[in-house]
C-alpha cells in the first residue's frame, strides 16, 4: 500500500513534469493541472481500481476528464504509476503525439471519453453510471448487473469501512463494483448541461457516480465568483440531491477518505468538493487566475522547477 | 437487380404511413435481435414513436426529460459501456440544439449512438417554422464519422432502425411525423450506403432522399406521359454517398435533379452538386460487379460520361424558414412536390435540347 508521504512525493514528481510538459508544448493549461496534483496522485496511488498493463480491464473504475484542459496532470500521472513512458511527456500537444491538448479517446487507451469542450463531462459520466448500475454491460461480471427489473439493487457487497479498502495501484484487492469518478471543473458548472445531468443522476439515484469539483475559484476571465457567482455552492449540489463532501483538496489523506464516504453512500451521487489552490507548488503562479491558460516561458519554467525541486528536501 | 417498389405507389391511392411510425416498428425489431439496444427520450416518447418499444422493454428505456444536450451525451456515455443507445427527440433539437455535444462526444469520440431527429422538414406544418427543421442534414454530414439517413417511406424506415443498430458508426437518422406515400416493397432492399434505381430513364436522372422520393416516382410517371424518361434514384444514405451509382445515372443522362425537404445550401443536393462537380468525369466502374472485376481486367469494364456536360437544378428550401400551415400546404408553396419535378425535368431537359 502506497502511503500519504508516497503519494505527496508521487505529486511533486507530477508537478515537476507538468512544468516540463508545458513549456515543451509552448501552450497549455498550467494552473488546474498543478492544483489537481495532490488529487491525482491521490487517485491512481490510493482510490482508482485499474491495472497498469491493462488500460482497458473490463472491472476497472472509470475515470472522465471534463475539465479537459487539465489533462497534462492526467498524462504525468500515467507516467507516474508507469504506464507511459516519462519521455512521451514531452510529446505534448505535438504532431503526431499520442498527448492531444485535449483528452481524446481514441489517441491513448486510458482515455475514456474525448472531452475539452466544457460542461458534458458529467453527464456521460451518468450515461456510464447509469448503464453500470441497471444493466448488465460488456466483458464484465458485476454486481451492479445483478439487479432486479425496475433498478433495485438485489444484493450488494458493500465495504464495511472504505478506508481498508484502498486498492493499490496493481488493482490486487478487486472491488465488487465499479465507480465512475468524473473531473470538474469549477468555471465549467456554468454550463447548463451540468446541471441537466445533476438531476438525471439523482433520480436515478446513481450512487456509483463520484464528481470531484475542482474549486479553485478561476476561469479565464477573472475568479468565478466575479464572472458568474457559483456560490452556494455546496446547496446547490445538496438541493440537486446530491451527497456534498467538502475538503482541502490539497490533502491526498483528505481526499482518500472523501471517496471512501462517497462509495459507501450507493443511494445518491457524491460531489466532492475539493478546493485547491491554482498553480499549487509554484509561488508565482498560485492563485494566480492569469495562469488558467498561459505556459511558463524558459526562465520561469526553471524557476518553477527550483522551487518543485526544494520541496522535495 | 430490379427494386420492388409497392404495387399501389402509382394507383393515385397509395398506402400511406410516417416514417417515424416505420422506425418506431424497427426499433422493437432490432430491441428483440440485441439486448444492448437501449432507447433514450427528452419528454417526447410517443411523438417520436419510442412507446412500443418502452413498452416492451421498460427496463431499458430511459426518459431524460426535456434537456437535449443531455440526452445525447448521457447516450453518449451508455455507448461507451457497450450499448447501443437511440436517442430521440424532434430534428429541431435533437440535432439543433445538442450539435457540439454530438460532435465531441459522439462523432469525435466515434461511438455506436444512434441520433433520431424525427419530425424533421416543412410537413410538422401549423407547429410553423420553430419546429420546422431544414438544416438538419448540413448540420450532420459536415460530421466525421457520423452517418445520415433519410428513410424515404415507413417500411424503409423500419428497416433503417435495424440496420443502424448494427452498425458500429455514430447515425443520424432523419425521420418526418406526416404521413406520406409507401413506395418500398417490403422485401426492397435497404443497405447502409446504397443509393437505389427504383425507375431507370435516359433524359433526366431524379436523385431524392427521404419522403420526397414519393414524389418523384408520382413525377416520372407523368413525364413519361409527357414523352420525359426519367431515372429515379433514390439515396436514403446521404452520407456516404453511393458515389458509383449516381454519377452512373448523371452521365447517362447529363441532366439532373435533386429533391430534399431541406435547405439547397448543405444539404443532400449540395452533397449531389460536390460530387459531380468533382467527379462528373472520372472514369469509374460502370457498376459493382464490373469494379470486382475490373481489377483483373483494367481495360474493358468501364465507362466513361456518355455526356460530356451535366446540368443540374437542386429542389428544395433556398435560403428561407418555414411558416404555419397544413403540410400540403407547404409543400406546394416551397415547391415540394410531384407537379414542380415534373416542371423542373421539363425546363432541364429543354435547356439542353436548346
Amino acid at each position: 500500500m502506497t502511503t500519504i508521504r508516497e503519494i505527496e512525493i508521487h505529486a511533486r514528481n507530477m508537478r515537476e513534469n507538468i512544468v516540463r510538459m508545458l513549456v515543451a508544448a509552448g501552450s497549455g493549461h498550467p494552473a488546474g493541472a498543478l492544483g489537481l496534483a495532490d488529487i491525482y496522485a491521490a487517485l491512481f496511488f490510493d482510490v482508482l481500481h485499474y491495472d497498469r498493463d491493462n488500460p482497458e480491464s473490463p472491472d476497472r473504475d472509470i475515470l472522465v476528464i471534463s475539465n479537459g484542459h487539465t489533462v497534462p496532470v492526467f498524462y504525468a500521472a500515467l507516467a507516474e504509476i508507469g504506464a507511459i513512458p516519462e519521455s512521451e511527456l514531452l510529446t505534448l500537444r505535438k504532431f503526431g503525439s499520442r498527448l492531444q491538448g485535449h483528452p481524446e479517446r481514441k489517441s491513448l487507451p486510458w482515455i475514456e471519453t474525448t472531452s475539452g469542450p466544457l460542461g458534458c463531462g458529467l453527464s456521460q459520466v451518468a450515461g456510464m453510471a447509469y448503464a453500470l448500475k441497471y444493466w448488465k454491460v460488456s466483458g464484465a461480471n458485476l454486481t451492479s448487473a445483478r439487479l432486479s427489473k425496475d433498478g433495485e439493487r438485489v444484493s450488494e457487497k458493500t465495504r464495511d469501512d472504505g478506508l481498508d479498502e484502498r486498492r493499490g495501484s496493481n488493482g490486487s484487492a478487486r472491488g465488487l463494483q465499479r465507480f465512475v469518478y468524473c473531473m470538474v471543473g469549477d468555471g465549467e458548472l456554468d454550463e447548463g448541461n451540468n446541471w441537466e445531468a445533476l438531476m438525471f443522476a439523482a433520480k436515478n439515484r446513481l450512487g456509483n457516480l463520484i464528481a470531484v469539483i475542482d474549486r479553485n475559484h478561476i476561469q479565464i476571465d477573472g475568479d468565478t465568483e466575479d464572472v458568474m457567482p457559483l456560490e452556494p455552492l455546496d446547496d446547490k449540489f445538496r438541493a440537486f440531491g446530491w451527497q456534498v463532501i467538502q475538503i482541502d483538496g490539497n490533502n491526498p489523506e483528505s481526499f482518500i477518505d472523501a471517496c471512501a464516504m462517497a462509495r459507501a453512500e450507493t443511494d445518491c451521487p457524491t460531489a466532492i468538493l475539493a478546493y485547491t489552490v491554482p498553480g499549487k507548488g509554484v509561488s508565482f503562479m498560485e492563485n494566480d487566475y492569469t495562469w488558467h491558460g498561459k505556459t511558463p516561458n524558459p526562465e520561469q519554467a526553471q524557476k518553477a522547477l527550483n522551487e518543485l525541486e526544494a520541496e522535495k528536501l | 437487380m430490379t427494386y420492388k417498389l409497392d404495387e399501389k405507389i402509382l394507383s393515385g391511392e397509395p398506402n400511406q404511413d410516417s416514417t417515424r411510425a416505420g422506425f418506431g416498428r424497427g426499433l422493437v425489431t432490432a430491441a428483440r435481435n440485441d439486448e444492448n439496444v437501449v432507447g433514450l427520450c427528452a419528454d417526447l416518447t410517443e411523438s417520436v414513436q419510442m412507446h412500443k418499444f418502452a413498452e416492451e422493454f421498460p427496463e431499458r428505456f430511459v426518459e431524460i426529460g426535456i434537456a437535449e444536450q443531455n440526452l445525447v451525451t448521457v447516450a453518449s456515455g451508455m455507448a461507451h459501456v457497450g450499448k447501443i443507445p437511440f436517442a430521440a427527440s424532434y430534428a429541431a433539437f435533437n440535432p439543433g440544439r445538442n450539435w457540439e455535444q454530438i460532435r465531441t462526444t459522439i462523432a469525435l469520440n466515434d461511438v455506436p449512438v444512434k441520433i433520431i431527429g424525427s419530425h424533421a422538414g416543412l410537413n410538422v406544418g401549423p407547429d410553423g417554422a420553430t419546429h420546422q427543421m431544414l438544416e438538419d442534414i448540413a448540420l450532420m454530414r459536415v460530421l466525421p464519422n457520423m452517418v445520415v439517413i433519410a428513410p424515404g417511406d415507413a417500411v424503409e424506415a423500419e428497416k433503417v432502425a435495424v440496420a443502424c443498430a448494427r452498425d458500429s458508426r455514430p447515425n443520424y437518422i432523419r425521420l418526418t411525423r406526416e404521413k406520406s406515400p409507401t413506395f418500398s416493397a417490403s422485401d426492397a432492399p435497404f443497405e447502409i450506403g446504397r443509393a437505389y434505381i427504383l425507375r431507370e430513364g435516359s433524359d433526366v436522372a431524379i436523385c431524392a432522399t427521404g419522403t420526397m422520393t414519393a414524389q418523384a416516382l408520382i413525377a416520372a410517371a407523368e413525364l413519361e406521359k409527357q414523352g420525359i424518361s426519367a431515372e429515379i434514384i433514390h439515396v436514403p444514405t446521404i452520407k456516404p454517398l453511393d458515389e458509383t451509382t449516381i454519377l452512373k445515372s448523371a452521365r447517362k443522362t447529363g441532366k439532373v435533379i435533386t429533391v430534399e425537404e431541406h435547405q439547397i445550401a448543405g444539404g443532400f443536393g449540395s452533397a449531389i452538386a460536390e460530387l459531380l462537380s468533382e467527379r462528373y468525369h472520372d472514369v469509374i466502374p460502370s457498376t459493382v460487379e464490373e469494379s470486382v472485376q475490373s481489377t483483373k481486367d483494367s481495360s474493358s469494364s468501364l465507362c466513361s460520361a456518355q455526356n460530356d456536360k451535366f446540368l443540374l437544378h437542386r429542389i428544395g428550401i433556398n435560403d428561407q424558414f418555414g411558416q404555419s400551415g397544413t403540410a400540403e400546404e407547404l409543400l406546394k408553396h416551397y415547391g415540394l412536390t410531384a407537379e414542380n419535378i415534373v416542371s423542373t425535368a421539363i425546363e432541364l431537359v429543354q435547356n439542353r435540347s436548346n
